[in-house]
């Protein structure tokens, strides 16, 4: 199921967001809403990119901060940064972004792979690139963005 | 649309059984655990079919049919009933509530899926 | 997911309840409170677990089941009288076959003779069985047709009479099975058909005459007609080109016929005679106790998200109150009182929706009078079960975590409570122990006693044992109370008081831990010579938890209340470092290992000074104590459990998480965890009391 929602992007509707200077899309049919950014709760023995969590409707929603996910310079949420809670699998998270900034449709064929010079981080989360009108919009694969394994652990 | 059967049986495995049996032919199921529930679900539903055991608390399998061939909407509803009983007493007494046929378990899931076809419009 | 795998596991599930329900029913008859509907359910329970075990080809299962339903149904039937004999065969009959399911869902071999020898008393039970009138021989079925390889032409009469229809039977249908059998020509004959104004909307009126071009046997044709033989005139004629072949008749796999297939042609022409049934009204009625009270089955998804939504109204309207309080709105104000009104209302449905998923904790006492039973033969002691309050209700989530607990309580009652009868007739007891189990509802919780009529615990033993073991110190003074309790301590059942029956490898210890897992305590009182009770007492739910709200550092916590024994403010004297890394507290005259809970999760790195700090004394998972340390305190309060596993995974040190009035989420501390991992190496609370002892003496 992950894998239709994630990778396979054929003709499929992109949303995209900013972390600092650069730009990223997901999947549109992976996202459940977006939302403001709440103070979260953070957990012990938790990896530094994980926020902690907050209440979604009754739900503990883990946070991932994705700057700090992706190797990303970042700085402390304010009211402005945003939260796109999506589903991974059987899990909802949030990600905690700059802010959205495109809705995009694009077919299999605009997508170029990821140059060999990308760090490891980049390799694992984005699964290519998307030329969109001069910008450059890196695919993410929402696969590993949750630590599933206890070896992750901080 | 799918033709929908109405199963009628207080264990639940029977019931677990026969859903498999019958998602799996294509069929809609519904269930209900004995007669009494059985008339509650056809206050809402119109099955093309009814599968009903015939031993069941509350109300068994003979009443049930019995209060189906009395309603006005449901006196022509096929009902099939399922029972390890083999001996004719009960065929018998079945047939005569009305039962439009028999299945004898443990049953063969394709034989199943027959009967259903051979008294589903 | 292997669905034929989930029916498997459903099956056994409900083999389960239908050996409980077994049991019931046949204790109500040993003691001659049965009704029809009891021997109905008795026979009902067996017939269902037979006629699973067919599904899955349990041909053992299925045989003894089957010899067990066929006594059943000569009591059903008023031909066997349930006297104790027959009774006490049945309830064999009962165990065994719990046992030939078990087996069967282990998929472990089934010794043969132990069915067997019951399948024998069975069927002598049998043999003695009134036989009010003789059933008719299952008629056999002599059918000569013909075959041949070719086609042949078939000439079939068929005239449907008006039964047909009211059994909603189809003339289209039966011509379109026909239809795949070979090449059909239908002619309808409505010669019989009466002017419209006339036609009886139920009548039957068409007849028809079908020519079928098939190589199949007469019997495959009459298959067809099956459902509506005796509901029509059914007349197959001799096929044209006929060789004819004696063959043995031939069936149509599992389906059955209304009627003997063989049915002679002219037979068809006459009017079969109708059957006269009458449906007796308990074949209406059915089990008095369900009808007695209606009700709906709800799928348990919906109950649960019903209790979710709840969960959030109790929080929304924490969040409102906190709102309006902030807001500076005066207390008697009208928005305050209607706020309180909200408050109650809301605890109000919180309370009723709980209460839907509630069950009576009969589905667990039922499985106990079994239990006694081999007990008591294996320690060869006379045991009578009492139970009390088996319809208090607990939530369904607690109900199906008692029934170990419960075991091994009742386990340890016979084998270690009650004496033998010899040594009971020398005390001047009865020679039959009682065993009483009871439920009732205690100040917001389930209490579920067990209680003997034993000799008590032997506290001079039970201290030995704990001093030998080196539990507690040699000539510590303990009140009677707390030696009855050191039974509880890891470590105390072992070697020699460990029998076949309450070893099982699972100590008092283990039942204590899974207890206040819980949320529950356990504990035991008893009396010499007059016997044992434990008491075990649980939260009604497991979804909701009365817990304490701490500060540590900047976080909230939820420190769940069932664990807290007291508050404290340590004093300076009393805290003693242990090493560098455990600090003890000194409490009426033990030492207490303390900790500093933020700085076991990470919240701060410099530990707290303990004088400045808010302790909590708990208790965890063995009986042993720990102090621990967090800043501030701010209340107790009912909150909503949510699961970290859900979206996320599981934390060390935290149980759950639960949503603030604030809106935010708060976690709730894992003591036991908690106070486990901040224990130096494998050192127990126990060997670090003996060792402070040893140093204050040096």
């Amino acid at each position: 199921m992950s894998q239709s929602f994630t990778s396979d992007v054929k003709a499929r509707e992109l949303i995209a967001f900013r972390i600092g200077e650069q730009e990223f899309c997901i999947n549109i049919m992976a996202v459940r809403e977006i939302r403001g950014w709440t103070l979260a709760t953070a957990l012990p023995h938790s990896p530094d990119y994980l926020r902690g969590v907050i209440n979604l409707r009754g739900a503990v929603l883990p946070i991932i901060d994705l700057a700090v996910r992706l190797g990303l310079p970042s700085a402390e949420p304010t009211a402005r940064n945003v939260i796109i809670v999506a589903q991974i699998e059987q899990q909802q998270v949030g990600l905690l972004v700059d802010a959205v900034s495109d809705i995009l449709t694009l077919n299999e064929e605009h997508i170029q792979p990821t140059p060999d010079v990308a760090s490891d981080l980049v390799k694992t989360f984005v699964r290519g690139l998307l030329p969109v009108e001069g910008r450059m919009i890196s695919l993410l694969a929402l696969d590993h963005v949750l630590p599933t394994h206890a070896l992750e652990a901080a | 649309m799918s033709t929908t059967v109405l199963t009628v049986d207080d264990s639940r495995t029977m019931r677990d059984m026969l859903k498999h049996s019958l998602l799996k032919a294509g069929f809609r199921v519904l269930q209900a655990e004995d007669g009494l529930d059985g008339l509650e679900v056809l206050k809402t539903e119109q099955p093309d079919v009814i599968v009903t055991d015939l031993n069941m608390p509350r109300l068994d399998g003979f009443g049930f049919i019995e209060a189906i061939r009395r309603h006005i909407d449901h006196k022509t509803m096929p009902v099939l009933v399922l029972t390890t009983e083999v001996d004719s007493e009960k065929k018998s007494r079945a047939k005569a509530a009305g039962a439009t046929g028999w299945i004898v378990k443990p049953f063969d899931p394709v034989k199943l899926v027959d009967a259903i076809r051979r008294v589903a419009v | 997911m292997d669905s034929m795998a989930t029916i498997r596991r459903t099956f056994f599930q409900e083999c389960e309840e239908q050996l409980g329900e077994l049991e019931t029913g046949l204790i109500k008859m040993e003691s001659g409170t049965q009704s029809v509907d009891t021997v109905n359910a008795v026979f009902r329970a067996v017939h269902s677990i037979k006629g699973g075990a067919g599904i899955f080809g349990l041909d053992g299962l299925v045989k003894f089941a089957h010899a067990f339903e066929t006594t059943l149904d000569d009591v059903r039937c008023a031909r066997l009288l349930p006297t104790s004999t027959v009774m006490a065969t049945l309830l064999r009959a009962a165990d065994v076959l719990a046992d030939v399911v078990r087996a069967a869902r282990e998929d472990l071999p089934f010794d043969d003779n132990k069915t067997n020898i019951l399948i024998s008393a069975l069927s002598k039970l049998d043999q003695n069985a009134v036989i009010h009138e003789t059933s008719p021989p299952s008629e056999s079925i002599t059918e000569h047709s013909s075959t041949d390889t070719g086609s042949k032409n078939w000439l079939i009469n068929f005239y449907p009479r008006r039964e047909l229809y009211a059994k909603a039977n189809e003339t289209a249908l039966l011509f379109r099975e026909l239809n795949r059998l070979g090449v059909v020509n239908v002619t309808i004959d409505t010669s019989r058909l009466p002017e419209l104004s006339q036609i009886d909307v139920d009548g039957a009126y068409l007849s028809w005459t079908i020519n079928l071009l098939s190589d199949c046997t007469e019997s495959v044709i009459r298959d067809v007609f099956e459902f509506v033989d005796g509901d029509c005139v059914l007349d197959i004629a001799n096929p044209t080109e006929a060789i004819v072949v004696d063959e043995p008749p031939e069936f149509y796999g599992g389906f059955e016929f209304f009627a003997p297939m063989g049915v002679d042609v002219s037979d068809t022409a006459q009017p079969v005679e109708k059957i006269e049934v009458s449906v007796k009204p308990e074949n209406i009625t059915g089990k008095v106790e369900a009808s007695a009270t209606s009700s709906i089955r709800v799928d348990l998804e919906r109950v649960d998200r019903m209790i979710d939504l709840v969960g959030e109204l109790v929080i929304n309207e924490a969040m409102l109150s906190q709102r309006i309080l902030e807001a500076g709105i005066v207390r008697a104000s009208g928005v305050a009182v209607a706020l309180e009104e909200l408050e109650h209302l809301t605890r109000e449905i919180q309370d009723s929706v709980m209460a839907i998923r509630a069950q009576p904790v009969r589905s667990v006492f039922q499985r106990m009078p079994r239990l006694v039973r081999e007990v008591a033969t294996q320690t060869g002691k006379l045991v009578r079960l009492l139970t009390e309050g088996e319809g208090t209700e607990v939530d369904k989530t607690v109900i199906e975590r008692i029934a170990d607990p419960l075991t091994h309580m009742i386990r340890n009652a016979i084998d270690h409570g009650l004496e033998s009868p010899e040594i009971r007739l020398a005390a001047g007891k009865p020679a039959e122990g009682v065993v009483r189990l009871a439920a009732l509802h205690r100040s917001g919780r389930i209490v579920v006693e067990v209680a003997d009529d034993g000799a008590g615990i032997n506290r001079s033993r039970v201290k030995a044992k704990a001093e030998e073991n080196g539990l507690i110190s040699i000539d510590a003074a303990l009140t009677d109370d707390e030696i009855d309790n050191l039974i509880f301590l890891p470590g105390f059942s072992t070697a020699s008081a460990v029998t076949d029956i309450s070893g099982r490898g699972v100590g008092m210890d283990v039942v204590r831990r899974s207890v206040q897992a819980l949320g529950g305590r356990i504990s035991i009182s008893s009396r010499p010579g007059k016997g044992s009770t434990f008491t075990m007492s649980l939260p009604l739910t497991l979804a909701v938890l009365d817990g304490m709200v701490v500060n540590a550092a900047t976080h909230s916590l939820i420190v769940p209340l069932g664990a807290i024994l007291e508050t404290l403010q340590p004093r300076a004297q009393d805290v003693h470092p242990l090493d560098n890394k455990v600090r003890v507290l000194s409490l009426r005259g033990g030492y207490v290992p303390m900790v500093d809970v933020a700085m076991a999760l990470g919240y701060r790195s410099e530990a707290i000074e303990p004088t400045k700090s808010v302790a909590l004394l708990v208790e965890c998972e063995g009986g042993s104590q720990a102090v621990l340390l967090f800043d501030t305190i701010q209340g107790q309060r009912q909150v909503v459990i949510k699961s970290l596993e859900a979206n996320y995974r599981a934390v060390p040190g935290i149980a759950a998480a639960t949503v603030m009035g604030d809106g935010r989420v708060a976690l709730i501390l894992d003591v036991d965890a908690i106070v486990a991992a901040s224990r130096t190496d494998q050192s127990r609370p126990e060997t670090i009391r003996a060792d402070i002892t040893l140093m204050e003496a040096s």
